[in-house]
């Protein structure tokens, strides 16, 4: 499963990153590493993008993005 | 000895806010060189060797966004003497991530611990002492906001720089990593400046690019260092960057659990706020009202009422009359008098008009950023606008430009990432500002009298033009690439500090006043000139200077659009000075002085001269072609250079040529049922290929070369 489909409210461990280059250096850089939990808070009034808390604070990140981290 | 210190952090951590309190009003704002992200600097109170520099908000040292770029040369390059870093205590882990790679830097760096009135209050507990042995550096507690302790990290900072405290990275990173750093490290060793040596090995080790174009290491060199890091990466079964990230937030994540006591996991304010702010019922409905307000007090009511005053009492009545009879006073010529009162006075006076509203706008807008509003606008809005290459923040700019541009240029500052910020000041000035509504009315009246829809069908011509350029431009080559990722931070809201919100809104308008004096000034000086004298230097009527001949001569390139009459020309060239000019010029050169766009005389006059197809051409022309000279001296300023700005200026004067060229062409053939003739079929031609640019599809070049460099990697 990836970020994309994980369900509101629920909280997750990111199991994998995939993609290369900047994105998944930005992406790593905003704390989002393998082992980390995330809990997706909520998704954007108009279904994009979602909002989590990642490292105690909170992270708004893309659909398109979410869907390079694989999480369990 | 002069001495500089840097201000690094993370962005929202309140860095700016202690800047402000250390330099007080010695600021100077300008840009990094050859880019837009703003460079401030400023002297430290109390001591005036003492430069403290601002650097760009960042999460990184990564060589993919400029603003980590511009931070990583500026460190190196120009070597600060010491590097105070702020960290936000309510948000350590994160915050930490840059700190574990500014202290490899090899530059001292002391921690001023940011927000500990937010700690305090939450009930956390931080270990000071201990944070401060793990990271190998002084670590001070501090409330930027309340002003606390601001001042003791500086003059700490100065008594590091003095006696020059060096500071040892503590962390490490696992064996096999620091092996591989250490044979990296032997391998550049002659390369590089000694106390640069562990960043440039990090660095390489990553496979930096911005490092690897830098050193010049011979074939043998690099093809060590390439199996180094493959056999460490074999080792880890993950690329070296990700390894070094990983290994940092591990530290980290262990660090923090060691020094940070919580007190109650339980929901915050901030957290409550937002649950009703980015709710998903009601954020909409929210998101409106706040723009209302901003819209109806900045350009409505208030903003209407001081810019008034402004242009019409201030300039009006007092400034231009009291220089006007002074320059008689002292006996100036009539021309000379004539080039300051009107010219120079009444052009700059009518930019200036502007700044009082532009100062209410600036205040509110701060006031949207400090308090974490404007991250959740961008959240809102983003799924519309990143379809056409914006951003969800660059709904702000837009809706302003409806009142006027030049604010509506300004607000985009607010938009982080450059490319969505350039493509948002390329199209702001599409939607109609105030000042063109006269001549929207002056065209409804003449050809489409008691007809409702003429001025909603432009500001939605406005609308479609934005779309459509950002369509179209998202694919060129000026903005394909960089296929940077949209993870944005949601900062905590917070009660935004009044001083911190003045300093923020007076900065932004300062820089249009000056932009005022210099551009803008020398330009109105200019049309006043070419309007106001004949080749041989007499002074003359409009329709007989110099101005004229030159709407004589290039009135046939508006032909095709079906106006090349040189009033025309000249008209469209007084709308540089301002917009507003745009029916009073066609009154002047028809003889009409003083007419108003509803004066049934000026209606009759201009209805006869044009036809419904080319009046529609004309109008749409001038509505889309570059702005007044006060709007392009604000794309010359938040676009940092004239390249882009004229870029800029280019690509909104050719789209309003050829959309008002197909109007003409289409519309004389649709409407006026001419003939269908070449210029017809160049129009549809036109049409063709604007439809193609739309709808062609594209690989972001850049991914692939990402991908390239990779694989040789």
């Amino acid at each position: 499963m990836t970020l994309k489909d994980a369900k509101c409210g629920t909280t997750v461990t990111v199991t994998a990153l995939n993609g290369g280059g900047a994105i998944k250096r930005r992406i790593m850089d905003m704390g989002i590493t393998k082992g980390v939990q995330i809990f997706v808070r909520k998704v954007a009034p108009l279904g994009d993008p979602v909002e989590i808390t990642v490292r105690n604070y909170e992270l708004s990140i893309r659909k398109a993005d979410a869907q390079n981290i694989e999480v369990a | 000895m002069s001495i500089k210190i840097a201000l690094a952090g993370n962005p929202n951590c309140g860095k700016t806010t202690m800047f402000n309190d250390l330099t007080g009003s010695s600021q100077y704002v300008g840009n990094w060189p050859g880019v837009t992200v703003e460079k401030k600097e400023g002297k430290l109170k109390g001591h005036r060797d003492v430069t403290i520099v601002d650097l760009p908000g960042i999460y990184s040292l990564s060589p993919y966004t400029l603003e980590e770029v511009v931070t990583r040369n500026f460190l190196i390059n120009e070597h600060p003497d010491v590097i105070i870093n702020l960290v936000d205590g309510s948000n350590m882990e994160r915050n930490l991530y840059l700190t574990t790679q500014l202290v490899e830097i090899g530059i001292p760096v002391i921690i001023a611990l940011n927000m500990m009135d937010v700690v305090k209050k939450k009930g956390d507990v931080i270990n000071v002492k201990k944070l401060s042995e793990a990271l190998g550096c002084e670590v001070v507690e501090t409330a930027a906001v309340k002003g606390i302790g601001s001042k003791e990290v500086a003059e700490k900072a100065y008594t590091m720089a003095q006696t020059k405290t060096r500071t040892v990275p503590q962390h490490s990173f696992g064996a096999s990593v620091e092996k591989a750093i250490e044979e990296i490290g032997n391998l550049s060793r002659s390369f590089v400046p000694s106390e640069f040596a562990r960043w440039y090995a990090v660095k390489l080790f990553e496979r930096d690019s911005k490092v690897l174009e830098e050193l010049h290491f011979t074939k043998e060199a690099q093809d060590q260092i390439k199996a180094t890091i493959a056999a460490c990466e074999a080792e880890a079964d993950d690329d070296s960057e990700s390894i070094i990230t990983n290994e940092r937030y591990n530290y980290i994540g262990k660090l923090v659990t060691k020094c940070l006591h919580k007190k109650n996991p339980g929901m915050t304010v901030s957290d409550k706020i937002d649950r009703i702010v980015t709710n998903r019922w009601l954020a909409l409905p929210i998101f409106a009202a706040v723009m209302f307000i901003v819209y109806y007090v900045s350009v409505s009511w208030l903003g209407t009422i001081v810019t008034d005053w402004t242009n019409d009492t201030l300039f009006g009545e007092i400034v231009q009359p009291a220089v006007g009879s002074w320059l008689t006073a002292v006996g100036a010529a009539e021309w000379l008098n004539s080039l300051i009162v009107d010219g120079i006075v009444g052009g700059v006076g009518a930019v200036l008009g502007f700044v009082p509203q532009m100062f209410i706008l600036f205040f509110f807008l701060s006031i949207l950023e400090d308090c974490g509003y404007m991250a959740r606008v961008a959240f809102i809005m983003d799924r519309i606008f990143r379809k056409f290459g914006l951003s969800g923040k660059s709904f702000i700019p837009l809706l302003i430009a409806s009142g006027c541009g030049v604010p509506g240029i300004m607000a985009s500052r607010t938009i982080e990432n450059e490319k969505d910020r350039k493509m948002t000041i390329m199209v702001t000035t599409f939607i109609p500002c105030g000042a063109k509504l006269p001549l929207i009315a002056l065209v409804g009246g003449a050809f489409f009298p008691g007809s409702p829809w003429v001025a909603p069908a432009m500001y939605f011509m406005g609308i479609l033009m934005v779309i459509i350029s950002g369509i179209i431009l998202k694919k060129t080559r000026l903005f394909v690439g960089d296929p940077a990722p949209f993870v944005m931070e949601l900062p905590q809201y917070h009660i935004p500090g009044a001083k911190g919100v003045l300093i923020h809104m007076w900065e932004r308008g300062k820089a249009f006043i000056i932009k005022a004096g210099t551009v803008i000034f020398v330009a109105c000086g200019l049309i006043w000139f070419l309007s106001n004298f004949s080749w041989s230097m007499q002074m003359v009527e409009q329709d007989q200077s110099i101005l004229a001949s030159i709407g004589h001569f290039i009135a046939p390139i508006f032909a095709p659009l079906g106006f090349g009459t040189w009033q025309a020309a000249v008209t469209t060239v007084s709308g540089l000075v301002a917009k507003e000019n745009l029916v009073g010029t066609f009154g002047v050169l028809y003889g009409l002085a003083d007419a108003a766009e509803d004066d049934p005389a000026m209606i009759g006059e201009f209805a006869a001269l044009f036809t419904t197809v080319s009046a529609m051409s004309f109008m749409v022309f001038n509505l889309l072609c570059a702005p007044c000279f006060a709007a392009i001296g604000a794309i010359k300023r938040e676009m940092g250079g004239w390249k882009w700005t004229l870029i800029a200026l280019g690509y909104q004067t050719g789209l309003a040529y050829v959309v008002a060229f197909m109007i003409y062409q289409i519309g004389s053939v649709l409407v006026l049922g001419q003939a269908f003739g070449v210029g017809t079929a160049i129009a549809i031609l036109l049409l063709a290929g604007i439809l193609y640019l739309m709808f062609r599809s594209y690989k972001p070049k850049s991914e692939q070369s990402l991908k390239g460099a990779r694989l040789e990697a």
